[in-house]
């Protein structure tokens, strides 16, 4: 079976309660965590960007990085040194407390959202019966971050770029939150966990139906919405607002809302996973035992991480193929068909679950 | 011909003719706003091509030349004013909108300022630029116009000279925008204007109220440097204008030249000219796509159009031996001859494209997203087109057929067969459209062509020094934004007296505000993207 | 100490006694060990992602499209991430004809460019004012208002000749001291007149 990294979590629980009294363990499990999600948040991000830059140059007929390192693979290393290094540009006129704060607030936004993700069995930082509903509320923390960094930069475009992103952000955010209530009502929990183990025999986006992947289809297009980007990244349309609600930022907290913007595309398309593709819960086929026995061979952090990166490359695929909405494209989009669509689509499933239509 | 003449004096017994390829009247300015409603209404020249400002020494003025689109017969106006101090002439802005910017063009050069015109501000140059630079006493010292590296101030208000009822003239201060507007700058440097356009625009909201139109920021001064140029020397700087149609701008200079020497180009030469031509159209037109789709968000279909028109420049390289600025065409035919391989790849560039076509449609023209941001966005009614002087592809997506390689044929365009692309819509989408089914065409020219170059020369053997015969010439080829006109008055010498430039792009940035108003700021990139306009064409 | 770039042999370059002079600036300078392996770090990575700002005027404007092409692909090298912003740029090449009106703009974006900052003078126009040096409304070369790097003539210079300039661009900034930057300082300051 799966290999349970609770295990090893409870393992070093257990020697440091051993030595110190509990609140020191408690300390010290904190400090580790933190900083275990840290690297990873910074790995992830620096993956992300290069995995991006490479499949968008293969869209486009392009080698992409390719001098940095074997086959480019330092490429982001070395645009985080950069990036590191580059001045922080004091400016005049601004509110300078919202100004800093806002690539704090965005950063810390996804670095919460991040930390709840079930990366393996066993393997979660906080397991609590309304995980889903804590991920969704840290996520809509960015907005006010991308908001604030609109206004107090003191220049026009950033302000335009703010508020659309946060009449974006505000639809949106109605989109992932049906689809992902359409699921849990699907699963009948709240907890991460639960959600994952409801998965063990099929995921959902296989039991669920219709309504499965019509939330699943919703949920994406949400999703791309959620983290700015193409066909939705009307905030910091480049050929329109210059570069949106960030054009004023320089440095590191350019560099913040840079790795923000990558992560919150691995957050987004880590929550689908769990959702719809089961988590890190290996393909289950009732029946075939032997393919179930391949199957969880394969480690789960494995499964999770290939899944979400699957789902990331479709919305990368978005972002390179479509062109770019309309404001008010945008919103009709939201309010006019997906809203209702969810709606509806929400209803279904309820039936489904009352009369036990699903498998 | 000589019937215009007639209507003209019978209308206007003061007028004076000189009769030549196109028929220039002279008219006192007193005379003038009449002559020009005459022709206006009458005459149906709907089409003002160009306004030429002119300084002869003791006189200054202006020549104008109209088109009716009907019939395509042409006529020129010339009004002369004797004051040098203050030299006023009367506008023609209520009647041709396209005037607006000539105007105030002719203004910056010469400082002559135009009775009701409603915005008499400098176009090109600084607003606190001292001197007129195209006239000739113009005092070139760079101690008087340094490098200023503070901001000019902007301007909300503008002046303006009215007539009023009974004769008078008076100074007026307009509004441009009012204090309370948003007013957001959009450019000089913003990627979507495509260089360096500047564009003050007033919104509400995501909605645009009013653009008010920068230009200049790379005004190089080529007319005024043609002035002290032999006329092969002025040529090179053709290709450095619209540098997406360099092939066909450099046509341009040499038809009008060749036009006043009244030479015979060898028919080798003027096959390979007509081929290069359409093949720069069909690389300014890839562009065209790479560029507007980007600024529709589509970054892919970028790298789709350049990668095609790099075939092109292989072409372009191996028999020209540049990529950008070719410096082929010559007065009396080509500089070299072409590629032995040129006819073998071009035919097959020539199959290769139509397939790739397919492959853009299918990005990006079929794609719901793009439809809507496209389709019934950023009208143009064909009168309004006419009256802005916006032709070329632009004007065609309008429905009007003002392509001049039909209208005035030239090189080899009365010899092949052609269709001219005219859609109705007037809408982003069908100047998008207009624009691909030309590269099909193109094709289907150069296809005509390619097999039949003949033998012999490529040129014809021309003295270094070329003098023109004293006159007025003008001469239109259809570049790839347009007609590109090119109008050169000589006094006999080796030098042009005046050389001027009718780009094909300033008009099209005088629709740009009633296009745009009332559409979002998506539309105006996408407006401003479908007219696929070159700045330094426009600035010259 | 050599300054090596990926693919691309130390004797291909051309103008070497330039860059080893700087190196000589920078042995004389003294720098301990620490910080000067700090330095080469950060070098390594300053050199290898160097952003460019979306900037171009005319015609060489569109030979810097074709270098973030297809073809040429300049995302190879690391210059791949153009913003459009000056703040988030890292060096900007002045594509084209720069004129009196561009001038203050120009200026405006270099200052708003974020320290270490650089400019490239591509083309003829930039360079010297090229074709259009005699003309009453362009600047002689982009050198009387910015302190310019890098030079790459021609009209427009060819995509690789742009490559070879930001290569040495990336030499440049290679043997550079970035803790006290002692080798920018000087020319910024005769140009600026700061
Ligand atoms: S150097 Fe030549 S190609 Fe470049 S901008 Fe100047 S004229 Fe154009």
């Amino acid at each position: 079976m799966l290999f349970d990294f609770s295990i090893v979590t409870h393992w070093i629980d257990n020697l440091l309660r051993s030595v110190m009294p509990g609140w020191g363990a408690l300390l010290v499990e904190f400090v580790l965590v933190g900083v275990a999600l840290l690297l990873l948040y910074a790995v992830l991000a620096l993956f992300y960007i290069y995995f991006e830059r490479k499949v968008c140059a293969f869209f486009q007929c392009r080698l992409g990085p390719n001098r940095v390192g074997p086959y480019g693979i330092f490429q982001s290393v070395a645009d985080m040194f950069k990036i590191l290094i580059k001045e922080l540009i004091s400016l005049n006129h601004i509110d300078k407390f919202l100004f800093n704060l806002a690539p704090y607030l965005v950063i810390v936004a996804s670095m919460l959202a991040f930390g709840c993700l079930p990366f393996g069995k066993g393997l979660q930082v906080i397991d609590f019966n309304i995980g889903v509903f804590f991920l969704i509320a840290v996520s809509s923390i960015g907005v006010l971050g991308i908001l604030l960094a609109g206004w107090s930069s003191h220049n026009k475009f950033t302000l335009i770029g703010a508020i659309r992103s946060g009449a974006q952000m505000v639809s949106y955010e109605l989109s992932i939150g049906l689809s992902v209530l359409t699921m849990v009502v699907f699963a009948g929990t709240m907890s991460i966990t639960g959600i994952v183990e409801a998965q063990n025999n099929g995921w959902f986006i296989f039991t669920g139906h219709i309504p499965a992947i019509v939330a699943f289809l919703i949920y994406l297009v949400a999703g791309t919405a959620e983290t700015n980007r193409g066909p939705f990244d009307l905030p910091e349309a480049e050929s329109e607002l210059t570069a949106g609600y960030h054009t004023e930022y320089s440095g590191i907290h350019f560099g913040f809302f840079y790795l923000a913007e990558y992560l919150n595309l691995f957050i987004v398309s880590g929550v689908a996973s769990l959702l719809f593709l089961g988590g890190w819960m290996p393909l289950h086929i009732p029946g075939w035992e032997g393919f179930n026995y391949v199957m969880d061979c394969i480690p789960s952090v494995l499964w999770f991480f290939g899944k979400a990166i699957v789902i990331s490359f479709i919305i990368i695929w978005f972002k390179w193929s479509f062109p770019r909405l309309r404001i008010d494209q945008l919103l009709r989009l939201e309010w006019k068909y997906l809203l209702p669509l969810n709606l509806i689509n929400l209803f279904v499933m309820v039936l489904i679950v009352i009369y036990g239509l699903h498998f | 011909m000589a019937n215009i003449q007639q209507e003209i004096s019978s209308f206007l017994p003061e007028a004076t003719f000189v009769e030549g390829t196109i028929l220039e009247v002279s008219v006192p300015d007193a005379k003038w706003h009449d002559l020009a409603l005459y022709l206006h209404d009458k005459l149906h020249f709907d089409y003002l091509v160009s306004i030429v400002g002119m300084d002869w020494g003791e006189t200054m003025g202006c020549v104008y030349y109209f088109t009716c689109t009907a019939d395509n017969s042409q006529v020129s106006v010339k009004v002369e004013t004797a004051d040098r101090e203050n030299p006023l002439l009367h506008s023609v802005t209520d009647l041709w909108k396209s005037a607006y910017l000539y105007e105030r063009e002719v203004y910056d050069f010469y400082g002559i300022r135009f009775i009701n015109h409603p915005d008499m501000r400098r176009l090109f140059l600084r607003n606190d630029w001292v001197g007129y630079p195209l006239r000739k006493d113009y005092n070139a010292d760079p101690e008087v116009n340094p490098i200023r590296l503070e901001h000019e101030a902007v301007d909300d208000t503008t002046h303006a000279i009215v007539e009023t009822p009974d004769g008078k003239l008076e100074e007026r201060t307009n509004t441009i925008f009012a204090p309370e507007e948003f007013v957001v700058n959009i450019g000089p440097q913003h990627p979507a204007t495509h260089g360096v356009l500047r564009l003050r625009t007033s919104l509400d909201g995501e909605i645009v109220k009013k653009i008010d139109v920068y230009c200049g920021y790379v005004h190089r001064g080529i007319e005024k440097l043609c002035e002290s140029l032999t006329y092969p020397q002025t040529l090179h700087f053709a290709d450095r204008l619209d540098y997406m149609s360099a092939q066909q701008n450099r046509h341009a200079v040499c038809l009008c030249i060749e036009d006043a020497l009244r030479l015979e180009i060898p028919a080798r030469a003027q096959y390979v000219r007509t081929i290069m031509d359409e093949l720069m159209r069909i690389s300014s037109h890839l562009l065209f796509y790479a560029t507007f789709c980007m600024d529709l968000g589509a970054t892919t279909a970028f790298f789709y159009g350049f990668r095609d028109r790099e075939k092109i420049l292989d072409i372009f390289e191996e028999t020209c031996g540049a990529r950008m600025t070719f410096n082929y065409y010559t007065i009396g035919g080509l500089m070299a001859d072409i590629h032995p391989d040129f006819q073998r790849k071009v035919k097959e560039f020539c199959a290769y494209l139509p397939g790739m076509l397919k492959d853009y449609h299918t990005l990006f023209t079929g794609n719901v997203i793009a439809q809507q941001r496209m389709k019934g966005v950023g009208l143009l009614s064909r009168e309004d087109a006419i009256s802005y002087g916006i032709a070329g592809p632009s004007g065609r997506a309008s429905g009007w057929a003002c392509d001049v390689r039909k209208n005035h044929p030239y090189a080899l365009y009365d010899q092949v067969e052609f269709k001219e692309i005219v859609r109705t819509e007037g809408d982003v989408f069908a100047r998008y459209m207009v624009r691909m089914d030309e590269i099909l065409e193109s094709i289907h020219i150069i296809e005509q062509l390619i097999d039949n170059i003949p033998e012999g020369d490529y040129a014809l053997k021309m003295k270094p020094i070329i003098k023109l015969p004293e006159g007025r010439y003008f001469r239109q080829v259809e570049a790839s934004r347009g007609p590109l006109g090119i109008f050169i008055e000589s006094h006999g010498d080796k030098y042009p007296y005046r050389l001027k430039i009718n780009s094909a792009c300033l008009p099209l940035v005088g629709g740009l505000d009633p296009m745009c108003r009332g559409g979002k700021i998506a539309d105006l990139i996408a407006i401003g993207g479908s007219l696929d306009y070159v700045i330094p064409d426009m600035d010259r | 100490m050599e300054v090596k770039i990926k693919s691309m042999k130390y004797e291909d370059f051309k103008d070497n006694e330039y860059i080893e002079q700087l190196i000589n600036e920078l042995k004389a300078s003294h720098t301990n060990v620490v910080v000067g392996c700090l330095d080469e770090v950060i070098n390594w990575g300053r050199s290898n992602s160097l952003w460019p700002l979306t900037f171009a005027t005319s015609c060489c404007g569109i030979e810097f499209m074709s270098l973030g092409a297809a073809r040429y692909d300049m995302a190879r090298f690391g210059f791949e991430v153009a913003r459009a912003s000056p703040r988030q740029a890292d060096f900007v090449m002045v594509a084209g004809t720069i004129v009196h009106r561009m001038a203050p703009v120009l200026r405006r974006l270099y200052d708003q460019l974020a320290e270490p900052k650089y400019v490239v003078a591509v083309g003829g126009c930039a360079v010297s004012g090229g074709p259009f040096k005699k003309s009453y409304h362009v600047l002689k070369g982009v050198d009387e208002i910015l302190p310019v790097d890098v030079y790459i003539p021609g009209c427009p210079p060819r995509p690789e000749a742009m490559f070879y300039g930001l290569m040495q661009l990336q030499r440049k900034v290679k043997v550079e001291k970035f803790f006290g930057g002692v080798n920018r300082q000087e020319k910024r300051e005769k140009v600026l007149g700061k």
